[in-house]
């Protein structure tokens, strides 16, 4: 039987959204057990985002919440109910890491900041992800993974010149926050090893992304200069870009670098005279006429398909790939090979698609289990984790608390 | 510097040799940054990444590269080639001295020259390696060329960005799918390490740059998975399900951009009143947009010609002002608008300002300091921050070949003079 890395770690997340619930749902991909607390009096609002499995639009049917929420434990409580905070306090007693992603300062106003997790838990580590962090004055300012695109810089330098500041995948920085948030997490489980002390983290989703860009900050305070949209274009290489192919919505991508792979290139596309040419001879010639080059290499991938342009190319020793969709995905050889998509079985929708860790780890494999019912886990957290008599559950759960 | 610190960070009691180039750069400044002593092995004459822009005052010199200083602080800076008999041997020294090596070469060079997992483990049984390539370290892709532009495309990220009438795009400046892998890469090390707390067992990691970015664009294949329809392409729009009409997320300020989406029903209705209230007091809304019933309203059952006609007065009436001019009201009136930021707008931003997010790091041999971010996490107990700058080509030579591996200054010089280091 192999192992799993953090089978020893133990989260609790008073999460909703993306950056909340795959921080969690990463760690208990690594093995970690992790509880998702949910509450019946107030569907979170992922689970009614869709698109629903079979357009039946049911809390368990909504594919965004399927997606980033496998493998956790899912457990309902009415926060509100006078007898919570009993069970909350055997929660903390019971876990490691708890991982919040309220507005700023929230959990504090529950009574359950970090000072409250303290005295029930000396050695608690709580992970508080808002999108401005818990001080400053913008701290209780309110938004969502577009609004912290913009913030953070990154839809500033999206796009062609001429074009409007894009979004990659609408918000990106949800995708950047977990994974920042994972490291944190991980680390100060290890400090407490070494120390016995627990913390806080505030990871500021703002503060997590900004770090990407640190070459366009020091370019600006050094240099003065404000990195603009640049498109596909390279500075140093050429043809460097995206380009059409043969069939509606195509497109394949093509980065040619050193001489060696310029002279290739205009061997294997059947064009030599482009290296004989001025115009395209030397990578400043190159760069100079791009615009014209571009039109001269687009004539030819447009009498391909992408993946004929990908396999003629990459023959030659040039990075080029196809520009995939949704369904390009589904069949892409090398991420079956890594069975990177998790087809998992769910009582309610039968099967749907997972996918995996971009990080395959030899003695420690990850694994995705399927998403979580609501309040699907309820009892046997209860009485399997929190160590509650029967007696105990069945007359909390008649007084309404696990709602 | 690497012992005084073991007791006040989270990772400072491991070392970290880091062998990679632009995709893997930003995983050894992410450890070290938690107080990893990270070495940064170098090929003799510096990393070829050392040669992207931009440049510290527009000087092309690979010791101003802003894109390499930018990811390598927490770094000190070493000049080896392992592939000599004299840099194996400096090289297994270092190794029985680490507890994670952090590779991005081609998978099988690191075999070819007898360093693989499997031959560093007999060097050191609890060594960890993590290696950041293109598409993993086996399969049907493993062999292919790629870059961050290549690997934006086999992903699913590239298909969805841009506008649908025009060609996808990227990113611009920043190596954002290698960056991904990156942080994938240090998260696994961190679990990697904590696992082989208990087992005393190092392992292999192996991160493809691909599955980073897939696992960053997951809607593309689920939303073709769930539905049989491919994601349409559109990143400055929300395109809503099962009609014409595309809701802006941008748009044109004075001076930039802002993001703002309307939201309508119970969840945006109070706020759209509260924005047209605004709008009325500067006299740019009339009865028809005043008699909008927002709480009713919903996107999907209008025609595109009347979503536009309403977008037309915010759009009108926030090309009016200055990006902070509509901050600084939104903020008064509770309406989620937030700026495009540039540049400027982040150095200068006040929240970040008020919590010290910024840090003059010294560059003596410059005679300057340059101002990063600070941290990627604020942790209570521990501080999460650039310890050293990055380093110049070969700078910690004589501290780590000298004084800590003990070769003399006579023999330092012949590795020198060998090209060795």
């Amino acid at each position: 039987m192999t192992s799993k890395a953090l089978e020893d770690v133990k989260v609790a997340g008073l999460v909703q959204g993306i950056t909340g619930p795959l921080t969690a749902t990463m760690l208990a991909a690594y093995g970690a057990q992790v509880l998702r607390i949910e509450s019946r009096t107030r569907i979170e609002w992922h689970r009614q985002a869709g698109p629903f499995i079979g357009n039946v639009s049911m809390p368990d049917r909504s594919a965004a919440y399927l997606f980033v929420n496998p493998g956790s434990y899912d457990f309902t409580i009415n926060l509100k109910h006078p007898r919570a905070m009993e069970v909350w306090t055997r929660i903390v007693k019971w876990a490691d890491v708890i991982v919040e992603n309220f507005a700023g300062g929230v959990m504090d106003r529950m009574g359950m900041g970090y000072e409250d997790l303290k005295k029930i838990k000396p050695d608690i580590i709580l992970l508080s992800a808002a999108i401005f962090g818990q001080t400053g004055p913008f701290a209780n300012v309110p938004g969502y993974g577009g609004t912290l695109t913009a913030i953070s810089g990154m839809a500033q330098i999206t796009g062609f010149p001429d074009q409007l500041p894009q979004f990659p995948v609408f918000a990106i920085t949800d995708f950047i926050a977990p994974r920042i948030n994972v490291l944190a997490i991980v680390s100060a489980l290890e400090y407490r090893r070494k120390t016995g002390k627990g913390q806080y983290l505030d990871a500021a989703q703002i503060e997590s992304a900004i770090p990407l860009l640190t070459p366009v900050i020091l370019e600006y305070e050094a240099n003065g200069t404000e990195a603009q949209r640049m498109g596909n274009r390279c500075s140093y290489a050429a043809p460097h870009g995206v380009y059409r192919c043969q069939g509606e919505n195509k497109y394949c991508t093509i980065a040619v670098f050193s001489d060696d792979e310029w002279q290739k290139f205009c061997e294997v596309t059947g064009h030599t005279e482009w290296n004989n040419s001025d115009e395209f001879n030397t990578l400043i010639a190159r760069l100079k006429n791009v615009d014209q080059l571009d039109k001269l290499v687009e004539q030819w991938t447009m009498e391909h398909t992408a993946e004929e342009i990908q396999d003629i190319l990459q023959a030659a020793g040039i990075a080029a790939g196809s520009v995939k969709s949704g369904q390009d995905l589904d069949s892409d050889p090398q991420l079956r090979h890594r069975n990177f998509y998790w087809t998992l079985d769910h009582p309610d929708i039968g099967d749907f698609t997972y996918t995996g860790m971009p990080a395959r780890m030899s003695e420690t494999p990850y694994e995705i289990n399927r998403a979580p019912m609501l309040g699907e886990h309820t009892e046997h957290v209860c009485t399997e984790f929190l160590g509650m008599s029967d007696e105990e559950f069945v007359e909390l759960m008649a007084d309404g608390v696990f709602e | 510097m690497g012992t005084e610190k073991n007791e006040e960070t989270m990772l400072g009691s491991y070392r970290v040799l880091d062998l990679s180039d632009d995709k893997g750069f930003y995983c050894g400044q992410l450890l070290g940054s938690l107080g990893a002593d990270v070495i940064k092995v170098e090929i003799p004459g510096g990393d070829l990444t050392r040669n992207i822009g931009p440049f510290l005052h527009d000087v092309p010199d690979m010791d101003k590269s802003l894109y390499w200083m930018g990811y390598n602080t927490n770094k000190r800076g070493i000049t080896l080639d392992i592939e000599t008999s004299d840099g194996k041997k400096i090289f297994e020294k270092l190794v029985s001295s680490a507890d994670v090596v952090i590779d991005t070469f081609e998978p099988g060079y690191l075999k070819k020259i007898g360093f693989d997992y499997d031959s560093l483990v007999q060097i050191n049984p609890k060594i960890v390696l993590t290696s950041i390539t293109h598409f993993g370290q086996s399969g049907p892709y493993s062999g292919l060329k790629a870059s961050d532009l290549v690997c934006w495309g086999m992903s699913g990220m590239l298909f969805v960005t841009g506008d649908p009438d025009r060609y996808p795009v990227r990113v611009s400046h920043i190596p954002l799918t290698y960056l991904l892998a990156s942080m994938d890469g240090a998260l696994a090390t961190a679990i990697a390490l904590h696992w082989r707390a208990t087992s005393a067992k190092g392992q292999h990691i192996d991160v493809s740059v691909q599955d980073s970015a897939n696992k960053t664009a997951w809607m593309i294949h689920e939303r073709w998975a769930v539905t049989g329809e491919e994601f349409p392409r559109g990143s400055s729009f929300y395109s809503v399900p099962n009609s014409d009409v595309k809701l802006r997320l941008v748009w044109p300020a004075k001076d930039g951009h802002i993001f703002y989406m309307i939201y309508t029903g119970a969840f945006g209705a109070a706020e759209d009143g509260r924005l047209v209230k605004w709008l009325d007091e500067e006299g740019m809304a009339d009865d028809y947009l005043k008699g909008i019933a927002w709480s009713t309203l919903e996107w999907r059952k209008q025609t595109s010609e009347e979503a536009n006609r309403i977008h037309d007065y915010f759009a009108r009436f926030f090309a009016t002002k200055t990006k902070s001019e509509l901050l600084e009201e939104a903020l008064k009136r509770r309406i989620m608008l937030q700026p495009v930021s540039s540049a400027r707008d982040l150095v200068e931003h006040p929240h970040l300002t008020a919590r010290d997010y910024w840090q003059d790091v010294a560059y003596p041999q410059l005679d300057m300091t340059l101002r990063y971010p600070v941290r990627f996490c604020l942790n209570s107990e521990t501080p999460c921050k650039n310890w050293r700058s990055a380093p110049f080509i070969g700078e910690h030579n004589s501290e780590i070949y000298g004084d800590e591996l003990g070769y003399s200054t006579s023999e330092i010089i012949s590795l020198k003079e060998a090209g060795i280091i």
